[in-house]
């Protein structure tokens, strides 16, 4: 485990989970699993000194440290109170850490790799939340990845469990497993022609919940939902990952398909034209803010994946997706920019990458 | 319209559909809904929230101030505090709540009892992982009140407690 990482070259790598590939992967943006997990000698986070929490840390860190897992070699390890804000924000917008730890304060880390594409966070809600994410539907491999870190942590760390309850979390509505399979789905075509709320509504009865991100009335829409599963005690870690990955993923799947072709057979040109003209926005814009660019960039996947237009190619999309927001274009850029200066610099950056030249040549 | 949570204009309007409460619209501002979607996606509030509504309605005022009273003797924390902030403070609350606790899980999980993964290593006893947090949290209030001397035979009480599964070079780093 290293101690460090450089973070200008976090900025520019193009993380596993964005590679666009995986099964489903032309709906499926993701697959992300994560376990909560707490140490048995100590109290919950929020009955946690200061002291307490600085003991967690270094105990976690050395017994991390003590693992000789050559798989574990390439983990970076990094303490978040020291580190800059926009250092942080890379993180979250990376997706490694949470909001909330990336905000929070007291001693509190995260150990990452993100070419595997696992982060265990320390000090978030519970003392430690394993996560892996991976490009697609690929709950088996997300899975496998996930418990085989759980179990090398708990070969060295004692975990707080109950033969009844299974394993104790801060928080009621996670314990038993810990367990929250989370799949992030890129649904255009059920937005567009307005089946959502039936998705929605199909959902309610079994125990997944669905959350979704759209702009306000005819602006901004996203497009993006994640369906993950609410209950986490009294079902195995195989019942609930089948309920999201063999149940409900693939049904909401297929009506965005259905959606799809629907679109294809009535709204052909209607739809070729909205790609279109995104693409004319993304390749002219002169500035332009992260939302506009979330929406615009949802319509040339939902283009390119449907087989309207060729260029460019789908991970170019899914990079410029992450890179295009605030703490990576910073990175990139190599220093700190105001607002109006981020849009001017976002829509370079886009117009660049859209015309078919790498990280290299643009400043 | 505004934020829910800021005088900021809400440009992200969410919805939430979780079963019991049903869907639930988030009005936000573009930082409050990132904060919000970035979070994973349980709503552990508002399951909490109505869980505990629907099961503390029916109680009468008195009987709800005695449940709220009641403190946990491991990390202090009262069902009060709890109910206000959805979160435990140690691993006994799920033992010393256990009570109050089981119709929560039952409206949340509609289940009671653990069926997944088991650690293949047993955590010891609880009574002594318990007398841990104890003596941790005896030791703030020792540095609290200035007693140092208490603070540090605590310290050296919890070092030797210390789960001996830890590697040998980690002691020198564990306290400073």
């Amino acid at each position: 485990m290293k101690r460090d990482a450089d973070f200008d070259e976090l900025a520019r790598y193009r993380g596993e989970w964005m590679r666009g590939e995986g099964p489903e992967s032309d709906i499926v943006i993701s697959t992300r699993i994560r376990l909560a997990r707490n140490l048995a000698d100590f109290p919950f986070i929020r009955r946690c000194s200061d002291e307490d929490r600085l003991s967690i840390e270094r105990t976690v860190r050395a017994r991390m440290e003590s693992l000789t897992d050559q798989r574990w070699e390439s983990a970076h390890y990094v303490d978040l109170e020291p580190l800059s804000e926009i250092d942080r924000q890379l993180l979250v917008e990376r997706q490694l850490i949470s909001r909330e730890i990336a905000e929070g304060d007291g001693s509190r880390a995260v150990a990452f790799d993100a070419a595997e594409g696992y982060s265990v966070m320390v000090n978030e809600e519970d003392h430690l939340r394993i996560q892996v994410m991976k490009s697609g539907l690929d709950i088996k491999n997300t899975w496998e990845q996930v418990n085989r870190i759980d179990n090398m942590l708990e070969e060295v760390i004692l975990y707080a469990f109950h033969p009844r309850y299974g394993y104790l979390t801060a928080c009621p509505t996670n314990v038993g497993t810990g367990l929250r399979v989370s799949v992030m789905l890129h649904l255009p075509a059920l937005v567009i022609t307005e089946q959502m709320d039936r998705v929605f509504r199909s959902m309610q009865r079994i125990n997944v919940t669905v959350r979704g991100l759209y702009g306000e009335g005819s602006q901004y829409t996203g497009d993006f939902y994640q369906v993950s599963n609410q209950v986490t005690l009294g079902h195995t870690e195989a019942d609930l990952l089948a309920l999201v990955g063999d149940e409900v993923a693939p049904r909401i799947i297929q009506y965005e398909r259905k959606a799809r072709q629907a679109l294809l057979k009535n709204n052909r040109d209607d739809l070729h034209d909205e790609v279109s003209r995104a693409m004319g926005i993304l390749s002219t814009a002169r500035k332009i803010s992260s939302e506009e660019t979330m929406h615009h960039l949802s319509k040339i996947r939902l283009g390119i994946s449907m087989g309207l237009i060729e260029q460019p190619d789908v991970k170019v999309i899914n990079q410029l997706f992450l890179q295009t927001q605030s703490a990576h274009l910073q990175k990139l850029q190599g220093r700190v920019l105001g607002t109006a200066e981020r849009h001017a610099r976002r829509a370079s950056f886009l117009q660049h990458h859209l015309a078919g030249k790498d990280d290299a040549t643009w400043n | 319209m505004k934020c829910q949570f800021c005088e900021k204009p809400a440009t992200f309007h969410i919805t939430e559909l979780t079963e019991p409460v049903g869907p639930q619209v988030m009005h936000l501002c573009e930082e409050h809904a990132k904060g919000f979607l970035n979070k994973e996606a349980s709503p552990p509030m508002t399951a909490i929230a109505s869980a505990l509504a629907k099961q503390l309605g029916g109680q009468s005022g008195d009987a709800l101030e005695e449940l709220d009273q009641k403190e946990c003797p491991v990390c202090g924390i009262s069902f009060f505090e709890f109910r206000n902030s959805g979160r435990l403070g140690c691993p006994y609350d799920y033992t010393h709540f256990e009570s109050d606790l089981r119709p929560l899980l039952i409206n949340v999980h509609d289940k009671t009892e653990h069926v997944g993964k088991k650690p293949t290593r047993s955590a010891g006893t609880a009574d002594s992982l318990a007398k841990m947090i104890g003596l941790r949290r005896e030791m703030e209030e020792a540095i609290e009140r200035e007693d140092y001397e208490r603070a540090s035979e605590i310290r050296d009480e919890i070092k030797a407690m210390e789960d001996p599964i830890a590697p040998p070079s980690t002691s020198s780093d564990t306290q400073s």
